[in-house]
């Protein structure tokens, strides 16, 4: 057989040399340009795609990116990059980039109906800033809406939050982070009252098991599954249970693979709840001194229009959130009927691995990681099995030290950096501050430098009700940026698209490239991408990182960043801003939003000398001060001293990230546990400063199935989620050939006896259908991902393949997250 | 802004379909279009306009696996060789990488094929070792199989040899 390759491949050569008429040796030309390498300029930044982060070092050359590859200093990676990470020199290059902006236009006005037309920045900036002043002027603040992104670096974050809460006072801003770890976030506030992870990635160096809850990481976080790699197979007592809905790529490696029903890891969760204390492996002083328990609300309904049948018929679909002290005995009292028996019935998992699962976490000599994304995430009890995980962690003390570690992952660059630290959600502020809580507000006031009362204490719209709202036609002006929504939001056919289209609309989009969002919305604005701007993005493991401008934008593309503070031109606070806060606060009259907002002696502070003369920056150049460290040391004002702390601006652009809190110029890495961590003070041990009693919150909560399941017409259920090749909706990586070529289709992965069953084979045309809306693919039977029978997966990077038409928009009540894992589909050939 | 966006901007609403129909010939679906009969349609364009964005595409053919065995140039040195070959349903597990039975330094004058590169006997803190490293087991984390599939958009990515090799303005070579 090695012969055979061996032979044909000497045959294609000689085939390929004799074609083109040339001998061998001349097919090599010129071998070496002398000092080739010297001409590049290498500079380092993170890669743009995942949460993992990984350093990447960039060659540019004539103002172009030709190179990149692994950063060898970087910890995260030390060199490594996964498959796209080392084609991230292509992303930028795609040919349909935006360049101008683009309005849909009829006889030479805005037109709902109109064909897109180029116009100059002020064309499109006058239109956007009419039609935003007559949805405030006609139906308030509360008619304008931003939807963002984990991607947007640090301070495109923040300069939005400052437009939208201290400019238009509105708190409907919200990022597609929604989608995304909403309930992960929401549960690190709930039991540790402060957000992200205790602990972080050296923790893969120090585990004896690592748990997959739900993730693909060999797919989704390659590199991380490298780190896990790395540990397994070079110390044989390690251990990888790996859990999931169906099999794929990471039960390569799996010692305990496990395939469970959908919705039911509440189920398994809670019967290892219910091992640990029925074998007597409660670490009883930790959880005396360092945990409270609560009974948390059931039945609390799907997060769909109230007037869904499921919603009125939940008991509590009102008030979700709501729990109540009890104590240990109660909560071991109701895991108690979480039994192995009732655990392996409900989930279809033998028991022998179910056992085996609970020994990792119950043996108080195995020092456990868990990890999950979004298989944990979008989940209709999301925010429920957030808090389990952390329940099995802190009955058992395995938790803030090295190799004992509830990990959330993240799936964008700067979820965590943007999206929750600067707190771009619409309920919240910077440093986990609340926009309902007025001491909050008051504090952001005095460090933006706005007028008392000013900002809005009602939360905003959060993603899903964005869409429904647009819909219903009660939220009026709209700017998309960084994300494609119209591909990857919930039900986009019932409920996402016919609010774009809404005459009552108007939609912006900001994108490098035309996605399918783009070509739903009124104004496309042309956008700066990555390494065209400054940057900063924050990793799942509280790292923060900066990169340097290293090359220019295409034609008129411009950055978030510049957009959003040029709009802010556009209004006056006598527009905007209700009378009595200008009659009471008479100095802000006549005065634009960025002379309030950015030109207010703290953004505008760092003169453009401080800039690198290296590097160029656009931002900064055209507003006439050092935009980015303004807004940064601004924004950083509000963490530093009290657990949030971030190192100075000019640190972050010479070392490769620190974890914060970064106290005396050192990261912490693992957060709450004496010796580890500057905040806790000596004899304490460990302290969960976040909350006020220094104490973690358990949740008793019971099994609640999903909002929809299959039935007798829509007989399978409906997984949808990522492949290695591509990123999100493919909006960078499906412009790459090499990617391209890999994987060029979203095709339904199905059991082939699921298949034969319904008269298919592996390359049918098929309809994926729900009662929602349906979408057209090809059969692939013998993929890298092995559904079992009854399930089926379909990836969502695809955009002739909207698999988002089918999804339901139910969402986790508590995070308003949407469950992408779980609805009903039939498949029939076309 | 160069003359010849301004005049693709102006003809349609984006400039992806319109280089597409240069390339391919057959693109339908334009404004106003009703659906997949009116006109014969780029199956696999994703770039829809927005009128049809309630359509539905037909699926294009799974697409044939590039098994030629050729080699194919990188981008930059560190780019990852893509495989040129079949591998459907070879076997990486615990136990077995069958990528290594032929690409790992001693079975490669055997199989003749490349052995992988010295960079993947570097373990995470620099030092050499006698076999494959542990994290670099899985292949196909970075190196994948490609398809005959053409891509939708082209892209302009220029290596690093086209832009040193290139005319400079004053004449010769830079």
């Amino acid at each position: 057989m090695l012969d055979r390759r061996d032979f044909i491949k000497a045959q294609a050569v000689a085939a390929a040399a004799a074609a083109g008429g040339i001998g061998l040796p001349a097919m090599a030309q010129t071998s070496m340009v002398a000092g080739e390498d010297a001409s590049l300029k290498w500079s380092k930044a993170p890669c743009r795609f995942c949460g993992t982060g990984c350093g990447v070092m960039v060659a540019t050359k004539d103002n172009r990116v030709v190179a990149t590859h692994g950063d060898m200093q970087a910890e995260v990676n030390r060199g490594l990059n996964c498959v796209k990470g080392y084609f991230l020199s292509k992303i930028m290059y795609g040919k349909d980039r935006l360049t101008q902006p683009l309005l849909r236009m009829r006889d030479g006005q805005y037109h709902k109906e109109g064909e897109f037309q180029p116009v100059s920045w002020d064309r499109a900036f006058d239109e956007m800033a009419k039609q935003w002043k007559r949805a405030i002027k006609e139906k308030g603040p509360d008619s304008v809406g931003m939807f963002g992104s984990g991607q947007w670096t640090i301070w495109e974050g923040y300069a939005a939050s400052k437009l939208m809460r201290g400019g238009f006072r509105t708190n409907n801003l919200d990022p597609n982070a929604r989608h995304c770890m909403a309930s992960a976030a929401v549960a690190f506030i709930r039991t540790f009252g402060m957000d992200e992870p205790m602990g972080c990635y050296d923790d893969f160096e120090h585990a004896d098991a690592f748990v997959l809850w739900g993730s693909n990481m060999a797919e989704m976080h390659p590199i991380l599954w490298t780190r896990i790699t790395d540990r397994r197979l070079a110390h044989p007592h390690v251990k990888v249970a790996v859990l999931s809905t169906f099999e794929h790529r990471s039960f390569e490696l799996a010692d305990v693979p496990m395939i469970f029903e959908p919705g039911t890891d509440l189920a398994i969760l809670n019967y290892i709840a219910n091992h640990i204390i029925q074998t007597g492996r409660v670490n009883k002083e930790f959880v005396d001194k360092h945990c409270n328990f609560r009974l948390g609300q059931k039945d609390i309904g799907y997060g769909l229009r109230p007037e869904n049948v499921l919603e009125v018929r939940a008991a509590n679909a009102k008030d979700p959130t709501d729990s109540k002290p009890i104590d240990f005995d109660a909560f071991a009292k109701f895991v108690s009927t979480y039994t192995l028996e009732y655990a392996s019935e409900l989930t279809k998992v033998p028991k022998e691995r179910l056992l085996a699962l609970a020994e990792l976490y119950a043996d108080p000599k195995t020092k456990v990681m868990s990890l999950w994304t979004m298989g944990f995430n979008q989940h209709v009890r999301g925010v429920w099995v957030n808090h389990m995980v952390y329940n099995i962690h802190l009955l058992t003390g395995k938790i803030s030290e090295p190799g004992n570690s509830p990990f959330s992952l993240t799936g964008q660059p700067s979820a965590c950096g943007t999206a929750r630290e600067v707190g771009t959600f619409a309920h919240r502020l910077p440093a986990d501050m609340q926009v309902n809580n007025p001491t909050h507000r008051a504090h952001t006031e005095e460090a933006w430098k706005l007028p008392k009362d000013h900002l809005p204490g009602k939360i905003g719209y959060h993603a899903v009700l964005m869409d429904r709202m647009l819909k219903d036609g009660k939220l009026n002006a709209f700017w998309i940026m960084v994300n494609n929504n119209l591909q990857a939001a919930p039900n986009t056919e019932q409920e996402t698209y016919p609010g774009y289209r809404n005459p009552a609309n108007f939609i912006v989009v900001s994108d490098a490239y035309p996605t399918v969002t783009a070509s739903a919305a009124d104004l496309i604005l042309p956008a700066a991408m990555w390494v065209e701007k400054e940057g900063a993005y924050g990793n799942a493991e509280r790292r923060t990182h900066f990169w340097h401008q290293l090359v220019t934008a295409p034609g008129e593309a411009r950055s978030d960043l510049w957009q959003l503070m040029e709009f802010s031109k556009r209004f006056t606070t006598d527009e905007v801003w209700p009378k009595e806060t200008l009659d009471s606060n008479p100095a802000y009259r006549g005065k634009t939003l960025f002379d309030v907002l950015f030109r207010n002696g703290n953004v505008d502070r760092f003169p453009v000398s401080e800039l690198n003369p290296e590097y160029q920056n656009d931002e900064s150049r055209a507003f006439g001060f050092y935009v980015q460290k303004g807004l940064f040391e601004e924004y950083a004002g509000f963490g530093r001293g009290h657990g949030h702390d971030l190192a100075p601006f000019d640190t972050y652009h010479e070392v490769r990230g620190l974890r914060w809190p970064v106290v005396d110029g050192k990261e912490t890495r693992w957060r709450y546990r004496e010796g580890l961590d500057p905040f806790v003070k000596a004899g304490e041990g460990v302290r969960f400063y976040g909350n006020p009693d220094g104490k973690a919150n358990l949740f008793a909560f019971p099994y609640e199935g999903p909002a929809e399941v299959p039935d007798k017409e829509f007989d399978l259920w409906l997984v949808t989620g990522r492949v290695l090749e591509h990123w999100h909706s493919g909006s960078m990586t499906m412009r790459v050939p090499e990617l391209y070529k890999a994987m060029p289709m979203a095709m339904v992965f199905m059991h082939p006896d699921d298949a034969k069953a319904r008269g298919l084979r592996r390359g049918s045309e098929v309809t994926v259908a729900s009662r929602r809306g349906e979408m057209r693919t090809r059969v692939e039977t013998r993929g890298r991902n092995k559904p079992p029978r009854g399930v089926v997966f379909v990836p969502w990077f695809d955009s002739g393949r909207l698999i988002n038409k089918c999804t339901l928009d139910a969402t986790d009540p508590i995070s308003k997250q949407t469950d992408y894992k779980k609805c009903a589909v039939k498949i029939v050939a076309v | 802004m160069r003359a010849i966006h301004l005049a693709i901007l102006a003809v349609l609403p984006f400039c992806v379909p319109a280089l597409l129909s240069a390339q391919s010939g057959s693109l339908g679906g334009s404004q106003g279009g009703s659906g997949i009969d009116a006109q014969p349609k780029r199956l696999d364009d994703p770039w829809r306009p927005p009128v049809n964005f309630v359509d539905e595409n037909p699926a294009p053919p799974i697409p044939a696996d590039v098994t030629d065995d050729r080699r194919v140039v990188r981008n930059y040195p560190e780019q990852p060789p893509v495989i040129p070959h079949n591998v459907r349903d070879y076997q990486i597990s615990l136990n077995n990488n069958q990528c290594l039975t032929c690409h790992s330094r001693r079975f490669t004058e055997g199989s003749q094929a490349p052995m992988i590169s010295i960079t993947h006997y570097v373990d995470r803190e620099g030092q050499t070792l006698g076999g494959v490293s542990p994290r670099r087991y899985f292949c196909m984390q970075c190196h994948v199989p490609q398809t005959v599939a053409q891509p939708i958009v082209p892209n302009t990515f220029k290596d690093i040899d086209s832009l040193l090799s290139r005319p400079s303005e004053g004449g010769g070579h830079q």
